[in-house]
């Protein structure tokens, strides 16, 4: 199953890191990454493979919201069929 | 593959835009609960509803987290309550009302609408047992709704049940005097009522539908409004464009949502009601839609044309996004309910009879609209025969919920707090409609519901 992780802040060193770590720690698979700074906030979006995680969607939500709290950053994932839903006929 | 601007687009629709699913509601039958003894039927209603709903919360608000979308209502619809106390041997209606207010709270819902009577060509004895009762009903629960269907299409309107209604909705305003007339934000009277409306205060189990159902109503007036902000000066056609593409992507994830709770839930899914439901957050007004199409204040001339425009293109946009559509789809224009239509009603730009031309383009009616306290029952009754002849001529759901709050006078604002919002007091015409209300009897069907 994949899911969608969204980073969008203020740009700062080790945002993908913290990012990528925390995903790894419960074997969390990153299929895609892309980033820009749009109109000044930094912007990610991470494509990834939740099937082998260790943790529900609903964990990796706490646990990223948690990382996004101590870095002023709003981090958040959704399940992929959301946006598919809303953008794909 | 999505792209980032599709995925930060829907990002700050939620964010930003106030797009959320308004409820997901669990319709339950309770005919297998209907029993001599009315204690025992109160008994198996409670029984019933918590064992069908006992995972629904929890269910709501786990795909809440999964997908990252607000499921702002979890709510329960039941078998209209008078076909089920009605087998039972008593006078007394109020406990059923109670045995659904302790089973809503059992299974953490925050309304539960049933407590209902159809009688739109007569009233059996439950029927008006059960209308009668509906002041201390909602008077002595918090949770409950009720909805009383006076007239269709197909029946005409039963004007003795309009005169009664009148009198019903000022005796739950006094019941509930000391909350301003609260009970009364939880009273719906209809003409042509649908079977399958996830929405409070009118939801209700039909008697054509299953066991169980799962019905998810969405919303999203921030949504559209900020689409149309990309179109100003555009012609109508490019408006009623974009409104489609947007009620399109809000009820496609509607569907999602109502197919994932359905399978979680081990419930048929039933329909997606694709209405723009405003809140009174500001940005999340169905006014301000009407009020960026080109209009200075909601209630101007123009109002009801562009109500008709939105109302149909949200249909359109939202039909082809669901497998199965249903309940009251289109556009709510509840005042209290809604920060533009509160701010419009405040200016005096909108008044009650140009909200009565406007309910006969968008999907429901008269909605939580505060009165004086003062005004008499016929001439609620009055106001509820208009919003009922608009829906049986017209072939649709009209419904009336109006607030007489007890000594509130043109100019006073009512508190109801959270999604209920504040509601200005707004005129109603002084000139009486008493002989009009006291004649009785029934206004037939038009002679379009002769259709076989």
């Amino acid at each position: 199953m994949n899911a969608i992780v969204t980073v969008v802040g203020q740009d700062r060193v080790g945002i993908i890191a913290a990012v990528c770590i925390l995903l790894s720690k419960y074997n969390v698979n990153i299929l895609d990454i892309s980033q820009t700074i749009l109109q000044g906030a930094f912007t990610m979006v991470m494509a990834v493979d939740v099937a082998k995680s260790t943790a529900s969607i609903g964990e990796l939500g706490t646990a990223l919201a948690g990382l996004g709290d101590e870095m002023g950053l709003s981090i958040r994932i959704q399940r992929e069929e959301i946006f598919d839903a809303m953008h794909r006929i | 593959m999505l792209n980032q601007k599709e995925i930060l687009s829907t990002i700050e629709m939620i964010d930003q835009q106030h797009l959320d699913i308004r409820t997901i509601t669990m319709g339950i039958s309770l005919l297998s609960c209907c029993d001599p003894d009315p204690k025992r039927a109160c008994e198996k209603i409670y029984d019933k509803i918590t064992r069908y709903a006992e995972k629904l919360v929890q269910t709501g608000e786990d795909i809440e987290r999964d997908f990252g979308i607000p499921i702002v209502n979890k709510r329960i619809s039941v078998t209209p309550m008078a076909l089920v106390a009605g087998a039972s041997e008593t006078e007394d209606y109020v406990p059923f009302a109670l045995a659904m207010d302790r089973a809503a709270r059992t299974c953490g819902v925050n309304f539960i609408g049933g407590y209902s009577a159809l009688v739109q060509k007569g009233m059996t004895e439950a029927d008006e047992r059960l209308i009668r009762s509906i002041p201390q009903a909602l008077a002595q629960t918090e949770l409950v709704c009720s909805s009383v269907n006076v007239g269709s299409t197909k029946a005409g309107i039963n004007m003795d049940a309009v005169a009664l209604m009148g009198r019903i909705i000022k005796e739950t305003a006094e019941a509930t005097r000391d909350q301003d007339g609260l009970g009364c934000a939880k009273l719906v009277v209809f003409c042509n009522a649908v079977e399958d409306n996830p929405f409070m205060a009118g939801a209700f189990h039909g008697v054509g539908e299953a066991e169980k159902v799962i019905n998810v109503g969405v919303s999203g007036p921030g949504v559209v409004h900020h689409a149309l902000q990309a179109v100003k000066g555009e012609p109508f056609d490019v408006v009623a464009e974009t409104v489609k593409k947007t009620a399109f992507r809000i009820t496609r994830m509607g569907q999602l949502v109502a197919r994932e709770a359905s399978q979680r839930l081990d419930t048929p899914f039933g329909i997606v009601d694709l209405s723009l439901a405003p809140t009174p957050a500001v940005g999340d007004s169905v006014a301000r839609i009407l009020e960026e199409m080109g209009l200075e204040v909601c209630g101007t001339h123009g109002t009801t044309a562009a109500l008709a425009l939105l109302n149909d293109a949200v249909k359109k946009g939202g039909v082809m996004a669901s497998s199965s559509v249903g309940g009251l789809s289109g556009a709510f224009i509840p005042v209290s309910e809604d920060e533009g239509m509160i701010a419009a009603a405040r200016a005096g730009t909108l008044c009650l009879d140009k909200l009565e031309a406007m309910t006969c383009v968008c999907s429901v009616g008269l909605d939580m609209i505060a009165v004086p306290g003062d005004t008499p029952a016929e001439t609620i009754s009055a106001i509820i025969a208009d919003e009922a002849a608009i829906g049986m001529v017209n072939c649709k759901t009209t419904a009336v919920r109006l607030l007489p709050a007890p000594g509130k006078h043109v100019g006073d604002t009512i508190e109801m707090g959270g999604l209920l919002g504040s509601a200005p007091v707004m005129p109603v015409h002084g000139e009486s409609s008493g002989a009009f209300i006291a004649r009785g009897g029934r206004i037939p069907a038009p002679l379009h519901s002769l259709k076989n």
